[in-house]
């Protein structure tokens, strides 16, 4: 068990993951019920295993279960099939928006943004974690296991940019830092910093880059949160912010991630500038 | 299932239920409405109609002092013209309150010797009354840096609107016109200040009030446009008279609204509790609230009632018409009477497009440091809080069906005893006394003893 979760960051993951869509479902009342929950988790495997096919790779459950239990804890819809959808969407994504042979943007997070565009129909419950300390310190532990392996540089960049914007705002206006604290620990925020922007396959491949990176999501949502009052301003932040990572690629070249394991199963790709 | 009739207020109309007569599943109703107006006493309640950036905010108080010493002072994003303010009738407010309000349903137990569904139920609603605001007196002009953006009289109400530099002056102008400005306040007046906020400062203006014979203060209203879907609670957290309750109704074409910042819980519903609560519901209703604010570690906020305003059921109040939600600022709605004034069915035959969410906040400084801020989600489900009594069948016929039906009827009791205890944190040994139970659940019925009941 020990040397499972130690061999791929992504084990962790998905346990954490797991356990938060159990204690959500059990103990805060999500509002999803298992039979979506079965149906995201179902399509996503399904969307992998045809665009495995597609693109002539192995197929491996382990990514597009990360996305679907992720849509399982954020998306909320008025049907139980906007769920899947939303899976197709997501594992598609990663198959068909490709730029310098890697996916531009976070597969999850791509979907939850085309389908609050697109449609009227679904929603975040930004709220629905409370201020729960008990999340705080799964997502702080589960980062301590993740982080090491994967890029979890970009999460301690963001954290601070963000925290840090959160902080001034709150001098700057004269308000207590209880304000701040009370935003930093929304648990939507922490999921978000913890999991999706750290998503290695669609960061830049520097550390500069990463940081860079963290800067511009952090900066974009704070314009978002605080210009235009959107309560999901985070999850826009990181779409429009993918779309420059290629250029961030392309000033700061570095080496390709890979997941442990795959250069010998899946497809090598040379990383741009070499 | 279908419904005949309902009528308004004290009495309701019969209900005839064909389906089967499960407690949870009916929700078929015949009607007395409880007016337990004072549940909740230091409340405040606001209307908040939303769509797109528009918003039409409706502020109602239960001020009982002088309406000389009344006063409120409320952040808004920008500076009002006249025809933008207005007042409603508390009519319009306690009607809302009255459709929203959590219910009491009540079903009769039919004699089980009597092989025939006879199903007649009793509902009771216990609409909320609030109470709001500071409360401050009378100013003239000053010069601190304050500018005065616009100066109104609507209704029985003087209205400035306030745009300052600093909030130094601000206070300094705002005390020396005799207004309360509490210690502490001024940090968060600042703070609004800098996020480009202008002050609303309504004052009841006497004269107007005495022609207009208004001897209750009405609701101010007031729309306007903004990105911001929230409602600024800071400036009444500063009192520190312990918590206060506040009352949400918002108003979307959309759906259900929430809180961004603070997570919306369903609060318990649909459960079915001990008859004796029916002399009690509005003590059952503080003490369930209570308890479930203190479960949630005091920083929930709660939902009551989401629903399509085209219907309800069972109804604590008939759905409000065309004209009162245009009132109350639900401008996409036509003037047209699109309601039927409910006969028989329990749909209307136009779906007005407007869905109503009740937010109950308990909240104190601690608790709650950011003002609230809101979300309309596409969630159109309906939610109510309904309780229900399942009243015994006490006659003294004799039959098998009796006694069985005798033993499961303390199987019951018992587990509604234990329903209350759970969500008011009432003392179960209690409930039980004045149910007179002892708290022993008699041996189930063995599943062979009906089988063959003739040998």
């Amino acid at each position: 068990m020990r040397d499972l979760l130690r061999g791929d960051p992504r084990h962790a993951q998905i346990a954490v993951l797991s356990g938060l869509a159990i204690w959500g479902a059990l103990a805060l009342d999500f509002g999803t019920d298992t039979l979506t929950a079965l149906a995201v988790v179902l399509t996503a495997l399904a969307t992998e295993w045809v665009g495995s096919r597609f693109r002539g790779r192995r197929f491996d459950p382990r990514s597009p279960l990360i996305s679907a239990l992720s849509l399982v804890l954020l998306l909320r819809a008025d049907a139980w099939w906007l769920g899947p959808v939303a899976a197709v969407l997501a594992v598609g994504s990663k198959f068909a928006i490709q730029r310098d042979g890697k996916h531009v943007f976070n597969p999850t997070n791509i979907a939850l943004v085309a389908l609050l565009l697109l449609t009227d129909r679904v929603w975040i419950s930004p709220g629905q974690w409370g201020g729960g300390a008990l999340l705080a310190a799964a997502l702080v532990g589960a980062a301590c296991w993740v982080l090491p392996r994967a890029r979890g540089d970009v999460t301690l960049a963001f954290i601070t940019f963000w925290g840090g914007a959160l902080v001034a705002r709150a001098v700057w206006l004269g308000d207590p830092l209880t304000i701040p604290m009370h935003q930093l620990q929304n648990g939507g925020l922490l999921l978000f910093a913890g999991f999706m922007i750290s998503d290695p396959k669609t960061l830049p491949d520097t550390r500069a880059g990463r940081i860079l990176f963290a800067a511009l999501v952090a900066a974009l949502a704070y314009w978002l949160r605080f210009a235009h009052y959107e309560p999901d301003a985070l999850l826009y932040a990181l779409a429009a912010s993918a779309v420059f990572v290629p250029a961030i690629d392309r000033a700061l070249p570095g080496r390709r991630f890979q997941w442990p394991g795959v250069t010998t199963a899946g497809q090598q790709v040379p990383a741009p500038g070499r | 299932m279908h419904r005949v009739q309902l009528r308004a207020a004290a009495v309701g109309a019969f209900i005839s239920c064909l389906a089967l007569a499960s407690a949870s599943h009916a929700f078929c109703g015949f009607y007395v409405a409880k007016a337990d107006t004072k549940l909740f006493n230091d409340a405040s309640k606001v209307v908040l109609v939303r769509d797109g950036d528009r918003t039409v905010l409706t502020m109602a108080n239960d001020y009982q002092g002088e309406p000389g010493e009344f006063a409120m002072v409320v952040p808004v994003p920008t500076v009002l013209q006249k025809e933008q303010i207005h007042v409603a009738s508390p009519s319009l407010l306690a009607h809302l309150d009255a459709y929203t309000a959590p219910r009491l349903v009540e079903y009769h137990d039919p004699n089980p010797c009597e092989p025939r569904y006879a199903l007649e139920d009793l509902m009771s609603a216990a609409p909320m009354r609030s109470k709001a605001e500071q409360n401050l007196p009378e100013s003239a002009a000053a010069d601190l840096g304050v500018t005065i953006e616009a100066e109104y009289t609507v209704g029985e109400y003087d209205i400035l609107i306030l745009s300052a530099e600093e909030s130094d002056g601000l206070t300094t102008w705002l005390r020396q016109n005799d207004y309360r400005i509490p210690d502490g306040a001024e940090d968060i007046l600042d703070s609004y200040l800098k996020q480009d906020m202008r002050f609303f400062v309504a004052k009841v203006n006497l004269g107007e009030q005495a022609r207009l014979g208004t001897a209750k203060l009405r609701p101010l209203q007031m729309a306007f446009e903004t990105e911001r879907f929230g409602l600024p609670i800071r400036l009444g957290t500063v009192n520190a008279r312990g918590t206060q309750d506040l009352f949400v109704y918002a108003l979307t074409r959309q759906g259900r609204v929430e809180t961004t910042n603070y997570r919306t819980t369903k609060l318990p519903s649909n459960v079915t509790i001990p008859e004796f609560v029916e002399d009690e519901f509005a003590d059952f209703y503080r003490e369930l609230f209570a308890e479930q604010t203190r479960k949630d570690g005091g920083t929930g906020v709660f939902l009551e009632y989401a629903w399509d305003m085209a219907w309800c059921d069972p109804c604590a109040a008939n759905p409000l018409s065309n004209s009162e939600l245009r009132e109350l600022g639900v401008f996409w709605v036509g003037e047209r009477p699109a309601r039927t004034p409910w006969q028989g069915s329990r749909i209307a035959p136009q779906a007005a497009n407007v869905f109503v969410t009740r937010l109950h906040v308990r909240y104190d400084a601690e608790h709650f440091p950011e003002d609230l801020q809101f979300k309309a989600t596409a969630d159109r489900e309906n939610f109510q809080g309904r309780y229900v009594l399942q009243h015994a069948w006490e006659g003294s016929d004799s039959c098998q069906a009796a006694d069985t039906y005798r033993a499961q009827l303390r199987i019951r009791r018992e587990q509604e005893a234990q329903t209350l205890a759970e969500l008011t944190g009432r003392d179960l040994e209690a409930i039980r006394a004045k149910m007179r139970l002892d708290g022993s659940v008699p041996a189930p019925t063995p599943w062979w003893r009906n089988l063959w009941p003739n040998s």
